[in-house]
């Protein structure tokens, strides 16, 4: 594999973690729900996914509970917000906090230790491609998984009855609720959504991207993909480009200290976060695509009455 | 469901007090459970949590040291909550406070200059607000979410320390460690007793406190600030700009953060180093809550959550409990603040029949 | 609260039942309960002579019942047929095929792929209407459905609802307007105070008569005696204004001259989503254009186009919005706060530290002079009556003596009382010589308080009009003209209000 190779590989293996995790926030925002707490579980997640592989050597395993106690984590979130009508920014950052504690006291006993890396797929015939095939078709089984999920997911919303059910829900829960939508059964079905790929994506990241368990691993990964769903305009298109595009971003120091850049690496460090905050500020200037596509109870509570 | 909410006609006052006692039991009682689950003794981690800090003189001291920064840092972000400013990146801006202070003895190091301290907070407060301007800019030039901006400031900050620290700044008589020279004594608050570190800065915060509640209590610009918050739509209609709001709102919590982390550089430290916040940054959000975004509340519960952070270090070392299960319980408190808080304008009713005005999931 | 006390209604196949009542008789309350979004406490409801028990509208959709919402429950970002889809089984194709052949029996036509933020208000009642006949509709229940009609098109809409009901099925009509009910409907159950308080047929009894029921004394009446002035001044010109909005769900508004002189009232007629809150909001000075030109805003013969709604208010402007709960005043805060809001300048600052006790006496005056009833000046915004907190809100502007006063939807939402209350202080204030402006979706009121008239459609304005030489129809006409989106309306049939 030359350095080409490697770094367009790397790109989409890293663009997976943000995906995957984006995807999930999306479909909580689109039922009208802001999950902030994308960091705390992911970071549960990847702790839980790595003691449970690290103890168990099965991989499928610690996906699934990982899954799991993202799904926990974010019923908890649910819980305060839909059913006890707590403000949903607030609730975001506390349970953000609890997550990345409880990660801290999970993976407490396995700082440090690594599992063996994870082959990729090597699909016949297509892996052989020169460039193509090494950064397409020989990647971890969950990075098809993610992109194919991308595609699932925005025809669900866009087509499909069940779609058309949550962004009713998240643009005004009033009226679905009038017309008989299960409008808290949506949305604690979509944050729950939201957590289990939340709980996979942490999973991803410590026990296939880096195979290793270090407390704050996640570093900021959960935020930049609650970004990105902002970048991508709500637009599951727009978000995997824009998670590609910030992997490309994250491998960007490795990069560079392979090219023996004179940089500082602390600068390169930043990358990602400067690079968010350019991108979120060139975006949200257009206050008229926002309104267009960000739904129109996104972060409202709604207390079920019937009064508007 | 078995209960619904129904709002009230009036909050209740009674709850608003009550909340914060019950989110701390409940916190309390969840954290029992956990600890159990854990194998800790319950017992004698909660003695260690609430009783062993106040077992000594000293370990009070720590507590009005660890007091201090909360107090500051909450007072000043509850102003901007209750402006619905979500700035969450106090933590970076105490950060760039205690770098531009430590500016100071870093490039005057033999200076024994009566004005090196004042120089150090003017700087350090500047650092802090120039750092949360950033975040004020780009939220009312660009409309650039402040929670997601103050968030990655946060984390640029962190990078821009250890760049620091591992750099140019780096003590060259400090074995390599990653910190500065320690500061002489003109650069340092004076103690406020001998023996102690708690200091003389601990005037700012309670100063500080003042003049918030003579701000958002009994003046007009915190009154426009707090109708920016409760109803955006009638801020507008009465002429009281919502850009002002974002910009006072983070200015103060970053001049109040810079001071924090000038008092932390200029305090107990002592020098910069990499755990120069401590995390006060984002314990404040948990203070400010607590104390109900009011002045006189976030008092009580800065001195709270100083008590818990104290008895955090006790337990430790007594009970063997891992530094983040004292993460969890912050967590926990305001996660139970904010659930009980809903019950200051909704009571629970017993769901006789299930209604459509429900909150539960219905059928 | 009990907003229904003891209701006892009859609703028979094939006829058209009224429900009467003013503003806040519980008539929402009544329709909502049919409709299975609220569960009596007591009492039952018997269907086809069979009780039943609707736990919620999906219930009631399936025996039969559709229902038409005041505020439509439609959803903006989808198109029609995905609208209606969310409550009907089978393909887009076939519910769009549906909705096309609906739409020409009963005239109701719409495209089922526009986007609903697309269509005008008319429009997006058809939709409503059509959902609901989707099914197989056995009871329509509409709630105020001609408020949001300009007067040629209520008509084609009663053609429907006839058409409708002389195919079998029940009608629940709501509405306060007494013309249309004796107009339209077989049957009429007044409501007042949450309980009957009749049940008579319309078409025999007066419109006084059925007034009386339904507020239960004389219908108050405003007296006005109109003085000509001939030296009055200008207090607000617009010229050639034009403002792009940038919200893409919103109006832009073009070329609109409009001016209000001393002793006069000037209303803006015109179906609700026409540009009315884009034109309050720069009037207001809420909503300022960086595209304005510096003559765009006169007011009181200065340039105002730069100027924040507080300075305007120095001027001698004051503003009632027409969302009282979170514009004119904030929910959660006490009349006392609410005061400070746009009254801080009337000496109740000290160096910007608050009086309290001016405050108050300011609060104390505003609810004595204005009869506001309420839990004293501690009383929180919320727990106000809409009619109560509409007399506070305009007490307070007034109380800031202004010279233009500009009022937004004077009393929706208010009680006959408080409403004919509100017109005659309004009527007062310009005998008084102030210069008063009414943004209004009644045209009965309109007709009632104002000398001259404007009529605003698609962000445009209509030329000046003299109230006392136009008929509603007249204004009608002004409603619907170059509404394109509406193009396909069938013939309309001339009728008065």
């Amino acid at each position: 594999m030359n350095t080409l190779e490697f770094f367009l590989a790397g790109t989409l293996s890293a663009a997976t973690i943000f995906l995957l995790a984006a995807l999930g926030e999306l479909v909580a925002e689109k039922s009208g729900v802001l999950n902030l707490s994308l960091e705390g579980m992911m970071a549960v997640g990847a702790a839980v996914g790595f003691v449970v592989t690290y103890e168990s050597g099965n991989h499928v395993l610690g996906f699934a509970i990982a899954g799991l106690a993202g799904v926990c984590v974010s019923l908890v979130f649910a819980f305060v917000t839909l059913t006890f009508l707590a403000n949903q920014v607030a609730t975001g950052l506390a349970v953000g906090i609890l997550g990345l504690g409880l990660s801290a006291l999970i993976g407490r006993n396995h700082e440090s230790l690594t599992i063996a890396a994870t082959e990729g797929i090597n699909i016949p015939v297509l892996s052989d491609i020169p460039l193509i095939g090494a950064v397409f078709f020989q990647q971890n089984l969950v990075v098809y998984i993610t992109f194919a999920l991308a595609i699932v997911i925005a025809l669900v919303l866009s087509t499909t009855r069940l779609g058309l059910a949550i962004r009713s829900t998240g643009e005004n829960p009033h009226a679905a609720q009038a017309l008989g939508c299960p409008v808290f059964l949506i949305r604690y079905g979509c944050v729950a959504f939201g957590g289990l790929l939340a709980g996979c994506a942490g999973a991803y990241a410590s026990t296939i991207y880096t195979p290793l368990w270090a407390d704050g691993m996640i570093a900021g990964r959960g935020w930049i993909a609650v970004a990105l769903v902002v970048f991508g305009t709500w637009k599951t298109g727009r978000i995997a480009f824009g998670a590609v595009l910030f992997g490309m971003v994250s491998l960007g120091e490795l990069i560079a200290q392979a090219m023996g850049a004179r940089v500082p690496s602390q600068l390169l460090s930043s990358l990602p976060y400067i690079v968010t905050i350019i991108v979120l500020a060139a975006i949200s200037t257009n206050t008229a695509r926002m309104r267009l596509h960000a739904p129109f109870s996104l972060g409202e509570t709604f207390d079920g009455s019937n009064d508007r | 469901m078995v209960f619904r909410l129904v709002k009230r006609e009036h909050a209740s006052r009674w709850m608003l007090l009550v909340t914060p006692l019950l989110a701390v039991l409940l916190s309390i009682l969840a954290s029992s459970i956990l600890l159990v689950i854990l194998g800790k003794p319950v017992l004698l981690t909660m003695h260690s949590f609430f009783i062993a800090p106040f077992e000594n003189f000293y370990s009070i001291t720590e507590i009005f040291l660890k007091f201090g920064p909360l107090l500051l840092i909450a007072q000043a972000l509850a102003v901007g909550f209750r402006a619905k400013v979500w700035n969450i990146g106090a933590e970076g801006q105490m950060i760039i406070g205690a770098i531009c202070a430590s500016a100071v003895p870093v490039y005057f190091v033999d200076s024994t200059s009566g004005w090196m301290l004042p120089t150090m907070a003017v700087l350090g407060a500047l650092g802090g607000m120039a750092w949360a301007a950033i975040a004020a800019f780009l939220k009312t030039r660009f409309n650039a979410n402040e929670i997601l901006v103050t968030l990655m400031l946060s984390a640029i900050a962190l990078q821009l320390l250890y760049y620091l620290l591992l750099g140019p700044w780096k003590d060259p008589m400090g074995f390599n460690f990653p910190q500065t020279v320690m500061f002489q004594n003109e650069a340092l608050f004076a103690p406020l007793f001998s023996g102690v570190r708690l200091n003389t800065s601990i005037f700012i915060p309670i100063a500080f406190t003042l003049a918030v509640w003579l701000l958002m209590e009994k003046h007009f610009a915190g009154f426009t600030l707090e109708v920016g918050g409760q109803a955006p739509n009638a801020a507008t209609y009465a002429g009281f700009s919502a850009k002002k709001a974002v910009w006072v709102s983070l200015l103060l919590a970053g001049f109040a953060a810079g001071i924090a982390g000038m008092s932390e550089v200029a305090g107990p430290i002592g020098q910069l180093q990499r755990s120069v916040t401590s995390g006060y940054g984002y314990a404040g959000i948990i203070v400010a809550y607590l104390g109900a975004l009011h002045p006189i509340g976030i008092v009580f519960a800065a001195f709270f959550l100083a008590v818990l952070q104290i008895g955090g270090d006790v337990a430790l070392v007594s009970a063997d409990l891992p530094i983040s299960a004292v993460q969890v319980f912050q967590g926990l408190l305001l996660i139970f603040y904010l659930s009980v808080y809903t019950l200051v304008n909704y009571r629970i009713q017993p769901a006789r029949v299930e209604k459509a005005a429900s909150t539960g999931l219905p059928s | 609260m009990v907003a229904n006390d003891s209701i006892n209604l009859d609703v028979h196949t094939g006829s058209i039942h009224a429900v009467l009542g003013e503003n806040g008789a519980g008539k929402s309350t009544l329709m909502k309960l049919v409709y299975g979004m609220v569960e009596a406490d007591s009492g039952s409801m018997s269907w086809n002579g069979n009780v039943v028990n609707l736990k919620n509208s999906a219930a009631a959709r399936k025996l039969g019942i559709g229902m038409v919402f005041q505020h439509f429950s439609l959803f903006e970002t989808l198109s029609v047929v995905e609208n209606i889809s969310l409550t009907m089984p089978g393909s887009r194709a076939e519910l769009a095929k549906k909705i096309k052949a609906i739409g020409e029996r009963y005239q109701l036509v719409v495209n089922p792929d526009a986007s609903v933020h697309a269509l005008s208000v008319g429009e997006r009642q058809r939709v409503e209407i059509i959902r609901c006949l989707m099914q197989d509709l056995k009871l329509l229940i509409l709630d105020e459905p001609t408020s949001v009609l300009p007067p040629q098109h209520i008509q084609s809409l009663f053609d429907a609802l006839r058409k409708l009901r002389d195919s079998g099925v029940a009608i629940l009509f709501i509405s306060h307007k007494l013309d249309e009910i004796r107009d339209l409907c077989d049957t009429a159950t007044v409501l007042r105070d949450g309980r009957v308080a009749g049940t008579v047929n319309p078409q025999e009894a007066t419109s006084q008569e059925l007034a009386t029921l339904m507020i239960g004394r004389e219908v108050p009446h405003i007296q006005s005696t109109r003085e000509s002035v001939n030296d009055a001044s200008t207090v607000l010109r617009l010229n050639q204004l034009s403002a792009k909005n940038p919200d893409p769900f919103g109006t832009s508004l073009t070329g609109i001259d409009l001016h209000v002189k001393q002793h006069e009232i000037v209303g803006i007629a015109g179906v609700s989503g026409n540009g009315q809150q884009e034109l309050s909001r720069i009037i207001s000075g809420e909503w300022r254009p960086k595209s304005l030109t510096t003559q765009a805003i006169e007011m009181f013969g200065q340039p105002v186009a730069e100027l924040g709604p507080t300075e305007r208010r120095s001027l001698g402007f004051s503003f009632v919005p027409e969302e009282r709960l979170g514009r004119g005043a904030v929910p959660p805060m006490s009349l006392n706060q609410n005061a400070l809001l746009t009254a801080f300048s009337q000496g109740i600052l000290n160096r910007g530290f608050i009086r309290k006790k001016t405050l108050r006496s300011f609060t104390d005056q505003c609810i004595a002079d204005f009869d506001v009833r309420c839990g004293g000046n501690n009383a929180i915004a919320s727990s106000l009556s809409g009619g109560n907190l509409q007399k506070y809100i305009i007490g307070r502007e007034l109380m800031l003596k202004p010279r233009l006063l500009f009022v937004a939807q004077p009393t929706w939402g208010v009680d006959i009382g408080a409403a004919t209350a509100i017109r005659q202080r309004l009527l007062d204030l310009r005998d008084q010589g102030i210069g008063v402006l009414i943004v209004s979706e009644e045209i009965e009121e309109l007709f009632e308080v104002t000398d001259r008239l404007y009529v605003i459609n698609g962000g445009k304005l209509s030329p000046s009009l003299v109230t006392a030489e136009v008929t509603p129809n007249d204004i009608g006409e002004y409603m619907i003209a170059t509404h394109s989106s509406d193009a396909a309306q069938p013939e309309v049939h001339a009728h008065g209000v």
